[in-house]
């Protein structure tokens, strides 16, 4: 790709040296790849706009010096300047480099280039070796993610037990004394009768406010959503919330798994570091699907995952900042060879990632495994009475058909059915998930609960699979 | 609630009290199995609001962990088989970004012009639109209504099915689709349910209990595959239709119209209706061999005589006696009696019997080719009869009351309704006569009627060539009309003059937003063999200019349109 002078043929040999070493933590990172499709390339849009220019640079007249190969892709593009931007993106993670000033991550150049190359095969060919102002950045951020994981070990490491210890008893005690008044302040309720609720006492604004004072942000969120929660549902919150603060107050005597749950509601976190400093579990994860949502202060993306030899499902969550899509995007339908570290818990599901063995491959052609409707009801039930306070869980339905009746939308095999959870995916995509069905039963991936069905991936009848979530 | 709950009486006791308050109302005991009773029992009923908190944790996650399934309705109707074939997955990928994918909403920014043609490239091809890229074709086409007919084919019966279980796709059972790719015409009923008995033709059913719209579509769709069974849908109802309706079902005619019609339309010409009136002698004067085309021959042979020469004079001439009175046969066969032209009377009735006569009355009566005809002099069979229309009109001026003018103007109504015949009569003898070559530029064109018009009778390969000459001698200031009544996309000579002479404006200083429209469809039209070309030109154009923005959007769209299209051939 560029001219063999002696400058070029130094930077070569770095990145060949580089690639040896990568080569030990990383086995199968070269050749994995497939090109994405265009709709994955547009979840890691930051936003609409964002879409948009990149459509407008999508096509090859831009571009010159295109390639991709050794899990990136990169090219230059022609804009208004006399410079073209030198757009890299590394596919692994994804992480994209761009000489654009733009502030939107990733930018429309990374975009255009991945919209590019995912719909048109042609217009960029797969190369042996990046061009050096490619592989420059490549190799820096390898470096940089190296040292990211040795100064995070290096902390895990360095931290002082004792004092760490300390801390965490005085926390515990700040929290038990929050969970407590909490249990008064819902007794309190109770007495006086929910249906004065507003009128006499005020909202939980001050009562959240006060969990926030005592550590307890678990607490603190759950009890704020009390004031928007409707009075038919409010008995069964304030129950659990009881139960909840109860619980806490004898963490001690718990199981540990148990406590582990009841810690985690609670507010408690544990580091991803400390996490994957435990037991990991390794497997080919099947990504089933992802949905994002945001408020204004912060996009949240989840990703939930099903290993292929142990069946365990995982929920990864991944966060973005407004004008930044959230840092992981893993394809519907890929398998991804990964260790996960599991937040402990009596029903562990949330995970974090850790050592990846190359980048998602193609999963399998057809449909996932799934459960009849009355087997998926009685899951759910074996969840929460395992962890009470457990809204859904992900589940696999197998042989459902959408059906829009008078009551909203229904998941059923003509014999038993679910009701979509309201408000759980916008119209739009519901009808997707009936125009993918078109009447016949297809495999649906979503979270199951006590309110209903959310829907997350669909395959049809062709074992393709589409998002139905947003 | 999905669950069925064994001991909801329980819940609401507690529900109720909880409300209410505990210091109000005694706390309830919890029915149900041993288990339950016996949790309910150990429970602390010290503060009786604790007690309750407790006794409501417990029944709540009994009722969440011991849910059952729901019984369910019987399934659906599913959608009926598509049998065409699947898109390739590049232009399925393609579909996704043009209808923005993702159900979100509105367009990428111009790339959205290019939706039609993608639409109808890929209905030509007899693909079947994504399943899951289904709902949002039918979004875009329902704010676009210029997209239906092709979205509405590309979806079928997925589309249909749909539209029958969503009030905002509505307007897909009252879209005609074109003949061509779609399988099943056979709508469902009206408004959007099937007919439940099935005893009824569900299109006979339509058409006497359907919207308006959706009445004017089976007629349509039935005009296409069996014309005389619309023509007697039509008879069935025609004398209960209103005036206005039955000016559009006339309409609906024009496609497939045979001598079959001509009874049905020689009736509609004493309508009371004065606009269907004149729709039924229009339909009828594209009949060449009505009986309508006959009495119109038949005045148009007294009107134009061939005058053979005299002695001292000169050669044949055309000699003009236009009609003295509109008399009331003329006014049944559709030929209004007052000029709404502010013309002269009888140069307006003139014009209007050329225009419904038959074109092979000229060739064959006088033994002559158009070219020929329209090279004849044209002279007033009875100078001294000045048209009283001209002196009585306030607008005598325009017809000129001077003898020599009249003359020449007689020639103008002439060729005018002769354009107007060609154009009525798809004559493309007549048409191409008519246009000549291309005119000079600076002068008047010669060119009578409207040339966009007349070209769009002539055959694609040569509507291309008389533009693309045009275009090299007058540039694109007039052309817009005429680049309309080519086909798409272009032919590679009339996309090179379109480029040269976006060229020759570039550097002529013009702003490129005085050529906007021709922009706009330049983007949707031109071949795509031009790229390189206009890449060119692009490159060529000091860079910031506003044509070299112009020009590398115009190529970067082409470049687009070229991989679009070729996703769809693959």
């Amino acid at each position: 790709m560029h001219p063999p002078t002696d400058n070029g043929r130094r930077l070569d040999d770095r990145v060949s040296v580089r690639r040896a070493r990568l080569s030990v933590a990383r086995p199968s990172v070269v050749g994995m790849e497939e090109r994405w499709s265009t709709e994955h390339v547009l979840s890691l849009a930051p936003d609409q706009a964002s879409c948009k220019a990149a459509g407008k640079l999508s096509a090859p007249a831009p571009w010159s010096q295109t390639g991709w190969g050794q899990g990136a892709l990169w090219g230059q593009c022609r804009g208004s300047g006399s410079t073209p931007y030198r757009t890299v993106v590394e596919l692994t993670t994804p992480a994209y480099k761009c000489t654009c000033p733009s502030r939107k991550f990733p930018c429309k150049h990374a975009l255009g280039l991945l919209l590019l190359w995912s719909g048109s095969p042609e217009a960029v060919a797969e190369a042996a070796e990046p061009p050096e102002w490619a592989a420059e950045w490549l190799n820096g951020r390898q470096q940089r993610s190296e040292q990211a994981v040795q100064r995070r070990t290096a902390k895990a490491e360095a931290a002082d037990p004792a004092a760490a210890l300390r801390r965490a008893d005085r926390r515990a005690a700040r929290v038990a004394a929050g969970a407590q008044e909490l249990r008064l302040r819902l007794a309190d309720r109770v007495r006086h009768g929910l249906a004065d609720h507003t009128a006499a006492t005020g909202g939980w604004g001050e009562v959240a406010a006060r969990m926030v004072d005592a550590q307890a942000p678990g607490l603190a969120s759950r009890v704020r959503e009390l004031d928007d929660t409707p009075q038919q549902g409010l008995l069964a919150e304030y129950a659990l919330l009881h139960l909840l603060a109860g619980a806490y107050g004898r963490v001690e005597q718990l199981p540990d798994p148990l406590a582990a749950t009841v810690r985690a509601r609670v507010g408690f976190t544990t580091e991803t570091a400390e996490l994957l400093a435990g037991p990991t579990v390794r497997d080919r994860w099947l990504v089933l699907g992802t949905r994002d949502t945001s408020d204004e202060r912060l996009t949240t993306r989840r990703l939930w995952l099903r290993g292929a030899k142990t069946g365990r499902p995982a929920l990864l969550l991944a966060f973005g900042r407004p004008g930044q899509a959230p840092d992981l995007a893993l394809p519907t339908g890929r398998l991804l060879e990964a260790e996960l570290a599991f937040h402990p818990g009596v029903r562990p599901l949330r995970a974090v990632l850790g050592t990846r063995y190359g980048a998602p491959e193609t999963g399998p052609a057809e449909a996932p495994a799934g459960l009849s409707v009355t087997e998926a009801v009685a899951e759910y039930g074996a969840a929460v009475a395992d962890d009470p306070w457990l809204e859904s869980w992900p589940t696999t339905l197998s042989g459902v058909v959408p059906v829009l009746g008078s009551d909203g939308w229904q998941l059923t095999d003509g014999r038993h059915g679910v009701p979509v959870r309201r408000g759980s995916a916008p119209e739009s995509a519901l009808w997707r998930l009936a125009a993918v069905s078109a009447g016949h039963p297809v495999t649906l991936f979503g979270e199951y609960g006590h309110a209903g069905f959310a829907p997350v991936t669909a395959w049809g009848h062709d074992h393709r699979p589409t998002g139905v979530a947003q | 609630m999905t669950a069925l709950t064994t001991a909801s009486d329980s819940w609401e006791e507690l529900r109720t009290t909880a409300m209410l308050g505990t210091d109000r109302r005694p706390l309830p005991e919890l029915s149900g199995s041993p288990a339950l009773t016996g949790a309910a029992h150990s429970v602390d009923r010290t503060d009786a609001a604790t007690a309750l908190l407790e006794l409501a944790a417990l029944e709540t996650v009994r009722r969440r962990a011991g849910a059952v399934a729901a019984e369910a309705d019987a399934l659906p109707e599913p959608a009926a088989p598509d049998p065409r074939r699947e898109l390739p997955e590049a232009a399925a990928r393609r579909l996704a970004v043009l209808v923005g994918g993702r159900g979100s909403a509105g367009m990428v920014a111009n790339l959205g012009e290019l939706l039609p043609q993608w639409l109808a490239t890929a209905r030509e091809r007899d693909y079947r639109a994504p399943a899951a890229l289904v709902p949002a074709l039918l979004d875009a086409a329902r704010a676009r209504s210029e997209l239906r007919p092709d979205a509405v084919a590309l979806a079928g019966p997925l589309g249909r099915w749909l539209a029958e279980r969503n009030p905002d796709w509505r307007f897909v059972t009252r879209t005609a689709v074109e003949p061509g790719t779609e399988n099943s015409t056979v709508p469902t009923g009206p408004g959007g349910t099937t007919d439940p008995g099935g005893t009824t033709d569900p299109g006979e059913r339509l058409w006497q209990e359907g919207l308006f719209a959706e009445r004017v579509t089976h007629l349509t769709r039935l005009r296409r595959s069996d014309p005389a069974a619309a023509l007697d849908l039509l008879r069935s109802t025609w004398s209960t239709e209103r005036a206005e309706d039955r000016l559009l079902f006339l309409d609906s005619l024009q496609e497939g119209l045979s001598p079959l019609d001509e009874p049905f339309l020689e009736a509609a010409l004493s309508d009371r209706s004065k606009n269907v009136r004149a729709t039924a002698a229009e339909l009828l004067s594209t009949l060449p061999r009505s009986a309508l085309a006959a009495r119109m021959a038949e005045r148009a042979r007294a009107a134009v005589r061939l005058a053979r020469p005299a002695a001292g004079t000169d050669g044949l001439r055309l000699a003009i006696s236009p009609p003295a009175e509109c008399d009331a046969a003329m006014q049944r066969d559709g030929i209004p009696p007052k000029s709404p032209t502010g013309r002269g009377q009888r140069a307006w009735w003139f014009g209007e019997i050329i225009a419904a006569a038959p074109l092979d009355l000229w060739t064959s009566d006088v033994g002559r080719t158009p070219e020929e005809l329209l090279r004849l002099p044209v002279v007033d069979a009875d100078p001294g009869d000045i048209d009283p229309g001209a002196i009585e009109g306030s607008d005598a001026t325009e017809k000129g009351v001077n003898y020599p003018a009249q003359v020449g103007s007689w020639a103008e109504d002439l060729r005018e309704g002769w354009a107007r015949a060609a154009v009525r009569q798809h004559n493309a003898d007549w048409a191409r006569a008519l246009l000549g070559p291309v005119p000079q530029p600076g002068r008047a064109g010669a060119a009578a009627g409207a040339p966009a018009k007349l070209l769009a009778v002539l055959p694609a390969a040569e509507r291309a060539a008389w533009t693309a000459s045009f275009i090299e001698s007058h540039g694109l200031g007039e052309a817009f009309q005429l680049l309309g009544a080519c086909a798409t996309p272009w032919t590679p000579p009339l996309s090179t003059a379109v480029v040269a002479a976006l060229e020759r404006a570039a550097r002529s200083g013009a702003y490129p937003w005085s050529h906007s429209g021709v922009l706009g469809m330049t983007e949707r039209a031109l071949a795509p063999e031009t790229a390189p070309a206009v890449e060119a030109l692009a490159s060529g154009t000091a860079p910031d200019s506003t044509w070299a923005d112009t020009f590398n959007r115009l190529a970067a769209t082409l470049r687009f349109r070229e991989a679009m299209l070729a996703e769809l051939t693959a």
